[in-house]
């Protein structure tokens, strides 16, 4: 459900923090801190993060760093990570080779 | 906080995002109210990447060739951040005889608008790209072209408006356009209402409902499309492909992961859930295309796939312009499918002309009242 989200909000100021280095995304390797940075210019949504920072969108699909950006991403912004929205599952459920995919016609 | 701007912007996609950005540059005052949860959510996020000059509609290509001439080469720099654009080509690969009269009538056509594209042989093509499959004959070649990732040029154009100023809402659904004294001024949404001195309406399909609560009719028609993504490969090439039968269309990106676009021919009957929607033919139809051309991939893992929307004007190019009816309202939507490589053109067309500017091109052709009947 689409809710009314003002993108010049004010955030508390970045500062960076100790674990900043931390690898979240583990498939991307993408950072706390990357995460935490960019929902400081703007990325506010899940999505949102994903497209720009790319993670969640290698091998694991975000299935072992969903929740834990969901946390980060949620602190940043002061809200509850139960008003987040999960970044949409896409097909395949698992990575899948072309010639596998593409193998599914039957002779005519 | 405000509620007043000297610009609203209705849409914050690519072309909402790129406008606003040249705007608030420009020192206006802008609002850009997006529907969606996410900004550039539409076919901004979900295209192939494509920055092309070849294929483009005569109406278009100076659109094109202005904005990989003026402003792709620095726009990574401008925006402060990569939005990996390549300009190492565009290959449009044929298999047959028949293939290669399609690519030359293409090449053909783009020559006679002064666009170097040449007809290759295969062993040429395959110099510029040797992962090619030797079925491929022959191939037309556009070395200007290239392509740069949609999510990221969409955010980075969002990122530095925002920066600059620009006030961005999302969540906010725009569900009228209200005249005062005869003039475009208020945009209401479901729950209140904005004012600005000039209202650019960049909401992709949803444009033409919207222009509809003037009385302004835009001939578009909303088209899915899908889109795969394979794992990383390594590097391998970074040519813009597509092939004369359109069965898909792609290239690698900076990550190593390759992006095609295609179809199955069954997009007019996708389930509709109000997001676009992909079917499960349609990966796989493509998977068969790219393996055609380039059997090396076929090991490649699909990761990832994906539907979006584009809104496809009566005559496949966009319309720029403002609206003679309707003073205060501009109009930049029906891109067609094709507005991506088009988008830093377009948003400084649309905020030159909202300020009042001479656009830095003719944008004579792309006036919303250029529908004319057959008879």
């Amino acid at each position: 459900m689409s809710k009314r989200n003002d993108r010049s909000r004010e955030l508390k100021e970045f500062m960076q923090e100790p674990d900043d280095g931390l690898i979240i995304c583990r498939c991307e390797e993408v950072t706390k801190g990357e995460i935490r940075k960019a929902v400081h210019e703007g990325m506010f949504t899940l999505t949102e993060i994903r497209r720009f920072l790319r993670s969640g969108m290698g091998l694991c699909q975000g299935q072992t760093c969903g929740n834990l950006v969901k946390r980060i991403v949620a602190k940043e912004l002061g809200v509850s990570p139960l008003e987040l929205e999960p970044a949409p599952s896409r097909a395949p459920m698992r990575p899948i080779e072309m010639k596998v995919l593409g193998n599914e016609r039957r002779e005519e | 906080m405000s509620k007043c701007a000297d610009i609203i912007i209705i849409g914050g996609g690519i072309i909402g995002n790129a406008t606003a950005y040249y705007l608030a540059k420009k020192g206006c005052s802008v609002i850009v109210l997006e529907k969606s949860d996410h900004m550039g959510n539409g076919g901004s996020s979900r295209n192939g990447g494509g920055v092309r000059q070849s294929g483009r509609d005569k109406r278009e290509l100076p659109l094109a060739m202005y904005g990989i001439k003026h402003l792709w080469p620095h726009l990574s720099e401008e925006l402060g951040m990569d939005v990996e654009y390549y300009q190492h080509g565009n290959l449009r690969l044929g298999k047959t005889e028949d293939h290669l009269n399609i690519l030359r009538k293409l090449a053909d056509n783009a020559s006679s608008l002064g666009l170097d594209v040449q007809m290759v042989d295969g062993k040429e093509a395959k110099s510029i790209c040797p992962y090619l499959s030797d079925e491929v004959v022959g191939a037309s070649w556009c070395k200007t072209d290239g392509h740069a990732n949609p999510m990221l040029a969409t955010l980075a154009y969002y990122r530095s408006a925002r920066a600059l100023g620009v006030r961005f809402i999302t969540g906010e659904e725009v569900v009228s356009i209200r005249k005062i004294k005869g003039k475009a001024r208020q945009v209401i949404t479901s729950e209140g209402s904005y004012e600005a001195e000039t209202i650019i309406l960049s909401a992709g399909y949803d444009s033409r409902k919207l222009a509809a609560t003037v009385g302004i009719d835009i001939p578009v028609n909303q088209a899915l499309l899908e889109v795969l993504v394979t794992e990383a490969q390594p590097p391998m090439f970074y040519q813009m492909l597509g092939t004369a039968m359109a069965d898909f269309y792609g290239h690698q990106s900076t990550h190593g992961s390759f992006v095609f676009g295609g179809a199955s021919g069954y997009e007019g009957v996708n389930k509709d859930d109000g997001t676009p929607v992909t079917s499960s033919l349609t990966a796989s139809c493509i998977c068969r295309g790219i393996m055609k051309y380039f059997p090396c991939l076929s090991e490649a893992k699909i990761v990832r796939t994906w539907a979006g929307w584009i809104d496809a004007c009566a005559d496949h190019v966009p319309v720029i312009s403002r609206v003679e009816e309707v003073p205060g309202l501009i109009l930049g939507c029906g891109f067609s499918g094709h507005g991506f490589g088009i988008a830093p053109t377009a948003g400084t067309l649309l905020s030159q002309i909202a300020v009042g500017e001479d656009p830095v091109l003719d944008v004579s052709a792309f006036r919303y009242d250029r529908f004319k009947a057959k008879i």
